[in-house]
Order: structure tokens, then sequence, then C-alpha cells
């Protein structure tokens, strides 16, 4: 059993499917993040989920997925400023990481330039 | 051949055990695994772990199993991985447990769907698996035919 039974929690659905779960907190939540399967919250729960796996803040809660065998998806809340910090920390790092990404394709592509129209009629 | 598949990996993962062609489809391809000279794990909730048991008190069958919350926790933190993933499914929530094997893991993932809604939820599965979908129930024998036809 994770952790996450042991804490305070609230459910919003129940034993629903996992694209329900999604579209609630895409709907109900100001901030909504979207992690990999298998991050990690807390001490010791991995996120379960078809990706893209929606993550909402809202006020001080943070509301995810949690997937069990036998009873399907719940959307659960959590206050936790800690965790919902940590979520914006890693979309700050996905947004970095891409523009990276993007800066080194447009520097790719400029120096595929031709250089002049001569170049340009040579190809 | 077995000597070359000495080593590798393969992970069945069960889903709900409500459905009872789930567990006879686990032995019987954990059997069939290990002979193709596989090291096999079966991963399952505590209930479906225990039903395993019971029907195979001295391993004969299985040797290795494993709380399915763990294995996931395993493979993410890089403990432990496999070659060959067969994740039973019969509900959205099997389904949400295969997408994230599919995910975590670079194991080749079979997604083995039965049940009475089978085509539907085979039909949902948009991640990288190879489906095996059979209408059954309670008779294994549509599943065990699909499964045959797999090439280890």
């Amino acid at each position: 059993m994770s952790c996450i039974e042991q804490m305070k929690y609230r459910l919003y659905l129940e034993r629903t499917s996992f694209k329900d779960a999604r579209d609630y907190i895409e709907k109900n939540c100001e901030e909504v993040y979207y992690v990999d399967p298998g991050y990690k919250i807390f001490k010791d729960y991995y996120i379960i989920g078809v990706p893209p796996v929606a993550m909402g803040v809202r006020g001080t809660e943070m509301l995810f997925t949690y997937v069990k065998p036998c009873h399907g998806t719940f959307v659960m809340g959590i206050d936790s400023e800690e965790e919902i910090a940590r979520l914006r920390e890693n979309e700050k790092k996905k947004i970095l990481k891409s523009a990276k990404k993007g800066k080194v394709a447009e520097v790719g592509a400029s120096t595929a330039a031709p250089a002049s129209f001569g170049d340009l009629w040579k190809r | 051949m077995e000597h070359m598949r000495e080593g590798k990996k393969a992970l069945l993962v069960m889903g709900c055990p409500e459905v009872p062609v789930q567990m006879s489809m686990v032995i019987y391809l954990t059997h069939k695994l290990t002979h193709a000279g596989y090291d096999v794990t079966v991963a399952g909730t505590d209930a479906a772990v225990k039903l395993l048991k019971a029907a195979d008190p001295e391993s004969y069958y299985v040797k290795k199993t494993a709380d399915i919350d763990q294995t996931i926790s395993d493979i993410v933190e890089k403990k432990t991985d496999f070659d060959l993933c067969f994740a039973f499914m019969h509900s959205d929530a099997g389904m949400t447990y295969g997408a994230t094997f599919s995910a975590i893991s670079r194991a080749k993932l079979y997604a083995l769907v039965f049940g009475k809604n089978a085509e539907v939820l085979g039909e949902s599965i948009d991640y990288p698996a190879e489906k095996i979908v059979a209408k059954a129930t309670h008779n294994p024998n549509p599943l065990k035919n699909k499964i045959d036809k797999v090439v280890l």
C-alpha cells in the first residue's frame, strides 16, 4: 500500500476511467501540468497512467490520478505546497530544455542556409 | 534455441483477478516462457499473487512473484528491467497499467486483452504494444490460441 492512502486526501472522482479522470483535472484546476507515467510524488507513489498524465493545482491542493487494478481510477487531492513547487519546477525545466533544443535547431538551420545568391544558384 | 535466450527476462503483469481466464493463462504462459529459456517474474496485486500461490503451492510453474507497484518503482528507479512484458488486461485500469509499463520499461510489450469488452478495450490502446485480443472470460482457448501464435 502506498503512503498516499495514509495521508489526508480528498476524493473528487471514484472508480472512473483514466480518460474521465484526466478530463476532470483539466477542467477543474487553475494550473495543469503533464508528466510521464512513473513520475514520483510524495515518498513512494509512482503515477500510473496513459500519457499525457495530467496533474492539477487548485489553491494549495494538488490533484492527481490514482489507479487501482480492481477499482479503476480515482481523482485525489492532497494539500502539498512542496509537491506543487516541484511540479512547477519540473515544468520550467521542460520549457528550458525544449527552448534549448529549438535554439540548436535554429542555429543548425541558419548555418545550412546559403551565404549568398551565388550559393543559392549553385544549389 | 534455449541457450540463446539465457539471461533474458520476462515479466507477466496481472490485472484484477476477477476474470477466470487470467490465472490459467498466467500459469500457461509462465510455463511456455520458462521452457523457452526466460527468467519469468509474475507481478500483481496482493490478491492476484495469493490466488497464484494457492494454485501453484510448490512454485512448480511460477518461481518468482512480485508486487505490481513495487515492480513499477524498481523499473523507474532502474533497479530492474525486462526483455518482454505481457500485461493482462480486461478493464480500463488494466489498460492504464499497460500504458505505464510501455512508458517506463524498455521491454517489448504485449497487451493481452480479454473479457467481454475485449474488442472495445483493445481498440482504446494507442501506446506501443503488440495486441493479443480475445473475447474470453471462462473459456481460455481463444486467448490461449492467440498466445500460441506469438513467436518467442
